[in-house]
């Protein structure tokens, strides 16, 4: 893998300010690690030697062709899938009794349950150990935040495409994630539904959660995205802030190829 | 040609002055198959959810079984029960030979089976479909597996639904555990085999009317939950298995 550049602007903690010199930011606490992690489905190696930090804050777009591995990298953070080799560590939240992050995830298709939209919410936040009595207002606060609240009572499955998606973002959210993880989650949406959905993910973004998005949208990539994880048949080969992903003149050849494909106008 | 004719008028006039032998079978018949079918689906549900989310070796020979159990002939399963319940067998000192309580444990291993293998599948679909999102919001396999079932309860309906028309179709099971003794054991698949044996046609061909009008309803009651939603699995089959 090609560190091109730290993720963030960090300097050592703990460092003195002087008059007329910048203060240094301390690197925000690592949520997840990856040390030299690899996936295999049977004789398929779909992730192979993956060493990275997702730390509090971040943003990330994962990007590459088909087939890369951005799905089974966003799997293996999320724990869905267990690494074959090497290792993955979950970092217990500061002054937390939690062993490790809450997380959400938000499928390129989400998977709703044959409920009311309001049932669907608090059955995740069930799901999640959320207190009954709490669970009531955090369903209104999550529908309200995406819009939804007045399509409450409605069949969950009878939403629109968009409509679903902004749910199943609601139902993340509700669960207040550490991290929210996302699986292409606009690519079967038309433009409007495209913005909104964008939209929600940038003010979650601001909110505090640090956001991990696999994509075949550059555009989005830029929009959305303050660090950029480039993966090429399995391996991680860029991991850089986003301004330099689409600036840098060095990118590896699988990379800068990646992008002449996707970007045509910026060669 | 006249004396079917004949038979079918006495038969129907059976069915609408509400003939109390004809109703009291009817009655039976009902409360034996709906019994078996309830412990039946409290079994087979959850036997179905587990093998549907379940890692262990030999798990496809033990799929393949259930699928081919949904051949059983009743009558085999009869035996089986018999053979248990009889004075010499096993569970012979419980003493339910013969009675209503036989028949229902006869049809509800009959329609367990046929419940797990349809839930085993329908829960397995639907797990390719939102497993890991429901993984991903922390429910477990098993877990995952009854919410489904709750996701796709129209389609357990109907599940549950063809289990009760195998059930109170078959004449095989009850009439070896049963005995088809008048007041007691004699459900509406036996009444008719003892009373077209005897000759008595127009009760036969009556209960053979109010059977046929049973398994109408519940095939209609499965249209119409098919109607309402979306991945029931396959056509209805209610009666269609009975033997």
């Amino acid at each position: 893998m090609r560190t091109l550049a730290p993720p963030t602007l960090a300097a050592g903690a703990g460092a003195l300010a002087g008059p007329g010199t910048a203060v240094p930011v301390a690197d925000p606490p690592p949520l997840i690690s990856l040390q030299g992690a690899g996936v295999r489905f049977g004789p398929r190696e779909a992730l192979r030697d993956v060493t990275l930090q997702l730390r509090r804050g971040d943003r990330i777009a994962l990007v590459g062709a088909n087939g890369s591995g951005k799905t089974t990298l966003l799997r293996l953070l999320n724990g869905l899938v267990a690494p074959s080799s090497g290792q993955r560590r979950l970092h217990p939240p500061a002054g937390g009794a939690r062993r490790g992050p809450v997380t959400a995830m938000v499928f390129q298709r989400p998977f709703l349950l044959n409920f009311s939209a309001r049932r669907n919410l608090a059955l995740a936040l069930w799901l999640a150990g959320v207190p009954a009595a709490e669970r009531g207002a955090r369903v209104d606060e999550a529908l309200a935040r995406v819009g939804l609240l007045a399509q409450a009572a409605q069949p969950a499955r009878a939403l629109s495409g968009g409509q679903q998606q902004r749910l199943a973002l609601a139902r993340a959210w509700a669960v207040r994630p550490d991290i929210l993880f996302l699986d292409e989650p606009t690519a079967s949406l038309d433009p409007s539904a495209k913005r909104e959905v964008e939209a929600l993910v940038e003010a979650f973004g601001q909110a505090g959660m640090a956001l991990v998005m696999s994509t075949h949208n550059l555009g989005q990539a830029k929009r959305l995205a303050s660090r950029v994880l480039y993966l090429d048949a399995g391996r991680l080969l860029v991991d850089c802030p986003a301004d330099d992903f689409f600036r840098r003149t060095d990118l590896p050849p699988e990379a800068a190829q990646f992008l002449r494909g996707e970007l045509p106008w910026t060669s | 040609m006249d004396a079917l004719a004949q038979s079918l008028g006495l038969a129907l006039r059976l069915v609408a002055d509400a003939d109390p032998a004809l109703w009291r079978i009817v009655a039976l018949s009902l409360r034996v198959s709906g019994t078996a079918c309830a412990l039946g689906a409290g079994f087979g549900l959850l036997l179905g959810a587990w093998l549907a989310v379940a890692r262990f070796p030999g798990q496809g020979l033990v799929v393949g079984a259930l699928n081919t159990l949904l051949a059983l002939p009743s009558v085999v399963v009869g035996l089986l029960v018999y053979l248990l319940l009889s004075r010499s067998g096993p569970l012979g000192s419980w003493g339910l030979l013969f009675t209503p309580a036989a028949m229902v444990v006869a049809q509800s291993i009959l329609v367990v089976p046929l419940i797990a293998a349809l839930t085993r599948q329908l829960v397995a679909d639907a797990l390719r479909e939102g497993g890991d999102e429901l993984q991903a919001m922390g429910a477990g396999r098993l877990l995952s597996a009854l919410l489904l079932l709750a996701h796709q309860r129209l389609a357990v309906l109907t599940v549950l639904l063809t289990a009760f028309g195998r059930a109170v179709a078959e004449v095989g099971a009850v009439m070896v555990v049963g005995g088809n003794i008048d007041g007691v054991t004699r459900v509406m698949t036996t009444a008719i085999a003892l009373e077209t044996s005897k000759g008595d046609l127009p009760l036969a061909l009556a209960l053979g009317l109010v059977l046929l009008g049973v398994v109408a309803l519940v095939n209609l009651a499965v249209a119409l939950a098919r109607a309402r939603g979306a991945g029931a699995p396959g056509p209805a089959l209610a009666g269609a298995a009975a033997g």
